[in-house]
């Protein structure tokens, strides 16, 4: 079983791995390939990649976890970003993070445990004019869009 | 698209480019950030749809941000010169056959001034008119994804120019003359940059874009990114051929922007497509590539050397300095980083020569420069300016002012790295040298327009906090001192703030001024330090009164509609977004868990009813 698993994790590595060989200064692009591909960095594949590029595994993780866009654990099917930047946070940011922290029943930064949501705050999404934003799945919400969120999360948690 | 060969060549596809689309009707439908969000997608579609099914020969495109994201979606009709706002899907039927068939404009969705008078052009709205808009040339005039309409207006004649008529070292003389000093925020001279990388031994060399732009509350490069990314990259050509040596160069865009990296992308294949990059340039016999690296999520990783070991599929921690990174940069190699403003200056410097940019601007600091402006103000957008401008017109003439009308108290610029500057030095002039006399910084660009209703000392709190988060944890007096900076501006945010924290403050700030490893560092206790100077008063009432004077510090519902003054009129229901204002038989109340603080009511309210309580902590 354990080695069926390993043949289809190396046939998905394979081709992101082909991809950057013999180039150099290509580990975090790489990473990020693998990380599209898995949706987070899962230990086991951390370890074959390392295999592959003949690096320690702790030198993968040094790597990995400097930078805040790389996963360890597996993320919610809806990715709900607030925007905490300078413009939305004196338009209210603060509050908007409190509500849908409440709502969800989590922190920013965590998923719930169904893996439906994952709440996280972003810098600054570039739309400041329509400040105080929320994402969701990459999207911003326009403020009709925004005013039915909490009807939103309510009808994802349905079965 | 046919490759050209020599710079004749491009000269003559240009000259037909020009011809093909005299005359024609262009609808723009802008596509920046802002509008998008507000539904340019779905307008774009109506208009493509509604012309087919009108049938009128319109040609419908697409553009970069156009600055004003407070009216988005906007549209552009050319050569009627229209300037169409908060358009929406319903109102395309009638654009259609009214403006492109009859030839008549829809006033309602004109521009309206304060005093109700209707613009209906861009360039003569207070908005636009006192701004000079170079480095934004293009931002919401060209589709970005056809290099056509780059080239048809003016984009790759300046690297046509400097491959047909200057030898390097001109080029780097013409950069020097102009005075352009780097965009990123500490305001280096462009050309001597150039100048010590070219004149280093170590080859191959190196040029790299930085848009990793980081700060909270700035967009500037993102919507040049996505918005005219050919001229940053014939920035770079340029570059490349004045230092020599260099076949490859890099834009660092930052992770949170996929439109900037798609965007990029197509205009660097199309750019290889015509023969403008890659093997032979037009022919001139130079090789230049530009490959992008998306960054992962690293606020540091702005800072040059950190930027470069990130490049290099490292941790992104910055290292000492000197040697420079034009002595020693990308592994190990001379390289030139400049940011994306700087690049997209660079065409333009060459293609209308040192003195009409040195025309613009104040002594020491010549051009223009682009603020993301935001926060509490009318307008937010983005704005262009030459070098010079007072903060105060920045904020009122362009801004239009408060977007409450309240008094402004104070502008953040410059992001975390900045400072606050209070309203009665708002007759400062925006430049290099002045902004850091009164302890501020240029930075990259943002401008943060607050009002009385924020406290100065929440958001000194609110940057640091940031910084101290980002803080890559490298040199001591970065880590360990913001930490214990933050903490302490926690205990005088919560109300329980110690006689003698202002003072330790100052030390701990003044210490990581002078012994933080990189600039990050170094500028950590900036907000601090100038809030501190210029609303000591903030501080002391937080500190000895455990109060906070405009109300801020602790739970929001500080927002309360005065009975007796209240007109019954509605408007502040109108525009809560939030739903939080309800109306009874005693007339409108705000509801405090629902309020988030946003000062929209305050702003509508014919009778100011609506007040900020002042809130006792602790």
């Amino acid at each position: 079983m354990a080695d069926e698993n390993q043949g289809e994790l190396t046939a998905r590595l394979t081709p992101i791995l082909d991809r950057y060989e013999g180039r150099r200064g290509v580990l975090v692009s790489l990473l990020q390939d693998v990380q599209a591909e898995f949706g987070f960095l899962e230990e086991k594949v951390m370890s074959t990649v390392a295999e592959a590029l003949k690096l320690p595994l702790s030198h993968l993780y040094g790597v990995t976890s400097f930078y805040s866009q790389f996963y360890f654990k597996p993320r919610g099917k809806h990715i709900v970003r607030v925007c905490t930047g300078t413009a939305c946070h004196i338009r209210g940011a603060p509050a908007i993070q409190a509500r849908l922290e409440d709502e969800l029943g989590i922190c920013a930064g965590e998923t719930t445990e169904d893996l439906v949501f994952t709440l996280e705050t972003v810098n600054c999404v570039g739309c400041c004019a329509l400040a105080p934003v929320v994402t969701v799945n990459d999207r911003v919400l326009n403020r009709r869009e925004q005013r039915k969120l909490s009807g939103w999360i309510r009808e994802q948690r349905a079965p | 698209m046919k490759r050209l060969r020599s710079v004749d060549d491009f000269v003559f596809f240009r000259e037909e480019l020009g011809r093909e689309t005299k005359d024609q009707t262009t609808v723009r439908v802008c596509s920046g950030t802002g509008c998008r969000a507000a539904g340019a997608a779905e307008v774009r579609e109506a208009f493509v749809e509604e012309i087919e099914r009108q049938g009128v020969e319109v040609r419908v495109t697409t553009s970069g941000c156009q600055g004003l994201c407070q009216r988005g979606p906007l549209v552009t009709i050319e050569p009627q010169r229209l300037f169409y706002q908060h358009v929406r899907p319903f109102d395309v039927p009638a654009i259609v056959d009214l403006t492109l068939k009859r030839e008549r404009p829809i006033e309602r969705l004109l521009h309206r001034t304060p005093d109700e008078k209707i613009v209906s052009w861009r360039d003569d709205i207070p908005f636009y008119k006192k701004q000079e808009r170079v480095i934004l040339r293009n931002c919401g005039r060209i589709d970005p994804t056809d290099i056509r309409d780059s080239i048809r207006v003016g984009g790759y004649s300046g690297l046509a120019k400097v491959l047909a008529e200057k030898a390097p070292e001109e080029v780097i003389a013409e950069i020097k003359a102009a005075g352009l000093r780097g965009r990123g925020g500490a305001g280096f001279s462009t050309g001597r940059k150039w100048e010590l990388c070219r004149s280093q031994r170590g080859t191959p060399k190196y040029v790299i874009c930085n848009g990793d732009e980081g700060d909270p509350g700035a967009f500037m490069d993102r919507s040049i990114l996505e918005g005219d990314p050919h001229s940053v990259i014939e920035g770079m050509i340029v570059a490349a051929y004045a230092i020599g040596d260099m076949t490859e160069g890099f834009i660092y865009v930052r992770a949170e922007y996929p439109l900037a990296v798609k965007n990029l992308s197509i205009a660097i294949a199309q750019a290889e497509e015509l023969g403008l990059l890659g093997r032979n340039i037009l022919g001139s016999g130079l090789n230049f590539h530009i490959e992008i690296k998306r960054g992962a999520g690293a606020f540091v990783c702005g800072e040059s050397t950190a930027l470069m070991y990130s490049i290099e599929g490292s941790r992104g921690m910055p290292r000492q300095t000197p040697p420079r990174s034009v002595e020693r940069g990308l592994w190990g190699k001379p390289t030139v980083l400049n940011n994306v403003k700087t690049f997209a200056l660079v065409p333009m410097i060459v293609n209308q020569g040192a003195d009409w940019f040195a025309g613009i601007g104040t002594e020491r600091s010549k051009g223009t420069q682009v603020f993301a402006l935001t926060g509490k103000v009318q307008n937010t957008g983005l704005v262009e300016v030459p070098m010079g401008i007072t903060i105060r017109e920045l904020v009122y003439e362009i801004g239009g002012g408060t977007l409450g009308g309240g008094r402004c108290k104070a502008v953040q610029i410059g992001g975390p790295s900045g400072g606050c500057i209070p309203e009665n030095l708002f007759d400062t002039p925006i430049d290099f040298d002045s902004l850091q006399e009164i302890g501020a910084m240029m930075g990259s660009g943002g401008l943060v327009v607050m009002d009385e209703s924020d406290c100065m000392v929440a958001i000194a709190r609110y940057f640091l906090a940031f910084t101290q988060q980002e803080s890559c944890g490298k040199c001591p007096p970065c880590r360990i001192g913001t930490y214990r900076m933050l903490q302490i501006m926690d205990r005088i945010v919560e109300g329980k703030g110690e006689t003698g924290d202002i003072e330790r403050l100052q030390t701990l700030g003044r210490e990581i001024q002078e012994t933080a490893l990189c600039a990050l560092g170094r500028s950590a206790p900036n907000p601090i330090l100038t809030t501190i100077r210029h609303f000591r008063e903030e501080y002391e009432a937080h500190i000895h009164e455990k109060r906070c004077p405009v109300g801020v510090c602790y739970s929001p519902g500080r927002y309360r509609i005065l009975e007796e003054e209240c007109l019954h009129c509605g408007l502040c229901m109108d525009v809560c977004e939030e739903e939080a204002i309800s109306s009874g038989r005693r007339g409108y109340t705000i509801d405090p868990d629902e309020c988030i603080g946003c000062g929209r009511c305050r702003g509508v309210c014919p009778a100011e009813a609506i007040v900020v309580e002042e809130q006792v902590t602790a």
